[in-house]
């Protein structure tokens, strides 16, 4: 826009000096200018943004079916959403792993699956692709952090790996363990955590046709970033406990330690199912950010998944067994 | 130490101004440009954040850097950046009230009372406001010199709650509030020495001149 130039300036007009050296209005001033910009800002971003986003293009999937427990909301970009996640193997910087990620080694990969079962095996990831036919999951996926996702992941239920391998009536939950890679993961030379990142599910949950291993994204194998080569998804609990990465599933007979459970147990329950009645110490639970969203929006329990899930916890008391 | 002639301090003000007012910037370019990733608020939040403690940290470090340097006249430069702490502090409220709370003043008293990370940076907060508001000349007069500057002792305070308010806040790794923490505690102990050396001095002085001699 061409802004026209006044003819003449009345010298009234002009601002006296004295005024406009005054530190405290321009600072009030930059403050407001800053904040509307901001604002302008942030209103561009959402209303710019394309739906396909553009990226250098990873493995083609091949023969996914779409699944009736996708939701039909819309998911993030690919962009987001391997730019903005918590990884704390490679940093505990939300925008670092993806670059940091880059090189890691998901080939050769193998899975072992022992503890209380028949079959105690060790898997190779390519069998593991091949175990069940690959689904589209479009699902919900809410942080511990009150920020929110809809993610398109490819996999199986993880029910199709557990039967496999025959658990013993005696097994009652499973422990999930990351890849330990220090020359490659650059945290795990450090105690942020305590390595091997650890994560459990009652046996129920994880035979939920819900709960999915991931090894796909976009209809593309996953990226490194998410967890390559095969993750956790359990979409009505917090995303801490989709674990990354994964080596080895044991079946145990007794609650497993967990990772961010150990750091903090007030913080981080077992459980961690979504529930916006059940504050986290440091922030509410109610309301959740969804990315590319301006405004928050309400938490719902057990993710919106509660149709589904709820009746594995009946008679539980979800504030005490958070 | 022979202090430099006025117009170099003059243009040295206007340079660190701005200076002061680049991440800013930074930040509004990259807004506008979209350039501030999938959560921008969370940055707008952190960045605004990181910054207030950063200014905080100068202004506290302008005196020793006096002391050190025998350059007198960095005092000129201590209320501006002062001021610019307060600036950033307040967007970074500004951006909790408007951008994460939406003026839900319920909500935020509800917060301010349960969450003590939200109870410290609040604290900051409320404790630079009687320094920015009393940091003209004029209130310098009217207040006294000692009294004001009794006042502005609270931003040991301050910085002290923005720095807890950043360890309250983290998850895990502790590296980045800890190192504020770490410099705070230098630039704190500085002054304990001055002050008990000081001390030291007048003592000795009134042993060797006792009072009515």
């Amino acid at each position: 826009m061409l802004i026209k130039k006044p003819a003449d300036i009345p010298s009234s007009e002009i601002t006296p000096k004295s005024t406009y050296v005054n530190r405290r209005k321009f600072i009030t001033g930059a403050a407001a200018t800053l904040g509307a910009a901001l604002a302008g800002g942030y209103y561009l971003r959402n209303h710019l943004e394309s739906d396909g986003t553009v990226h250098a293009g990873g493995i083609k999937l091949s023969g996914i079916v779409k699944s009736p427990f996708s939701t039909s909301e819309k998911p993030n970009s690919f962009q987001d959403i391997t730019n903005y996640n918590n990884y704390y193997e490679f940093s505990t910087d939300k925008y670092e792993p993806n670059g940091l990620a880059k090189n890691f080694r998901t080939r050769p990969w193998t899975v072992a699956i022992d503890g209380m079962v028949k079959k105690p095996k060790k898997l190779d990831i390519d069998a593991i692709l091949k175990l069940a036919p690959l689904e589209e999951r479009i699902y919900r996926h809410r942080c511990v952090e009150g920020w929110s996702m809809v993610i398109p992941w490819v996999g199986f239920p993880l029910s199709a790996l557990i039967k496999q391998a025959e658990p013993l009536p005696s097994a009652k939950f499973v422990t999930f363990q990351t890849v330990i890679a220090p020359d490659q993961m650059p945290n795990q030379t450090r105690n942020v955590l305590d390595w091997p990142y650890v994560e459990g599910l009652r046996m129920d949950e994880a035979m939920h046709l819900l709960t999915i291993l991931a090894v796909g994204l976009y209809d593309e194998a996953l990226p490194n970033v998410d967890g390559a080569p095969l993750r956790l998804v359990v979409p009505w609990k917090y995303g801490f406990k989709g674990i990354k990465a994964i080596v080895k599933i044991s079946f145990t007979d007794s609650m497993p330690p967990t990772t961010w459970n150990k750091m903090a147990p007030d913080e981080y329950g077992f459980y961690s199912n979504v529930n916006p009645q059940k504050d986290h110490p440091r922030w509410s639970q109610a309301s959740e950010r969804r990315i590319g969203e301006f405004r928050k929006r309400p938490t719902l329990i057990f993710n919106g998944y509660a149709d589904q899930v709820a009746s594995l916890y009946s008679g539980m008391d979800l504030n005490k067994y958070y | 130490m022979k202090p430099p002639p006025e117009k170099f301090v003059r243009l040295l003000k206007l340079l660190v101004f701005l200076l002061c007012l680049g991440p800013a910037c930074v930040l509004t370019w990259k807004g506008f440009h979209n350039l501030l990733g999938a959560n921008p608020i969370d940055v707008i939040t952190r960045t605004t954040g990181h910054w207030t403690l950063n200014f905080l940290l100068i202004t506290l470090a302008v005196t020793p850097l006096r002391r050190i340097t025998s350059m007198a006249w960095l005092i000129r430069f201590r209320r501006m950046i002062g001021l610019f702490a307060f600036f950033y502090g307040s967007l970074h409220l500004m951006t909790y009230v408007w951008l994460d709370k939406f003026f839900d003043v319920h909500e935020m008293l509800h917060d301010i009372a349960k969450r003590r990370f939200i109870t410290a940076g609040m604290t900051a907060w409320v404790l630079m406001l009687p320094l920015a508001l009393t940091s003209t000349a004029g209130w310098i007069r009217r207040l006294g010199g000692k009294r004001w500057r009794i006042l502005h002792r609270l931003i040991y305070l301050s910085a002290a709650a923005g720095v807890i308010h950043f360890i309250w806040l983290v998850k895990a790794d502790l590296r980045r509030p800890l190192t504020y923490g770490a410099i705070l505690a230098a630039l704190l102990i500085f002054r304990l020495i001055a002050w008990a050396r000081a001390r030291l001095r007048a003592h000795s002085a009134e042993i060797r001149e006792p009072v009515g001699t």
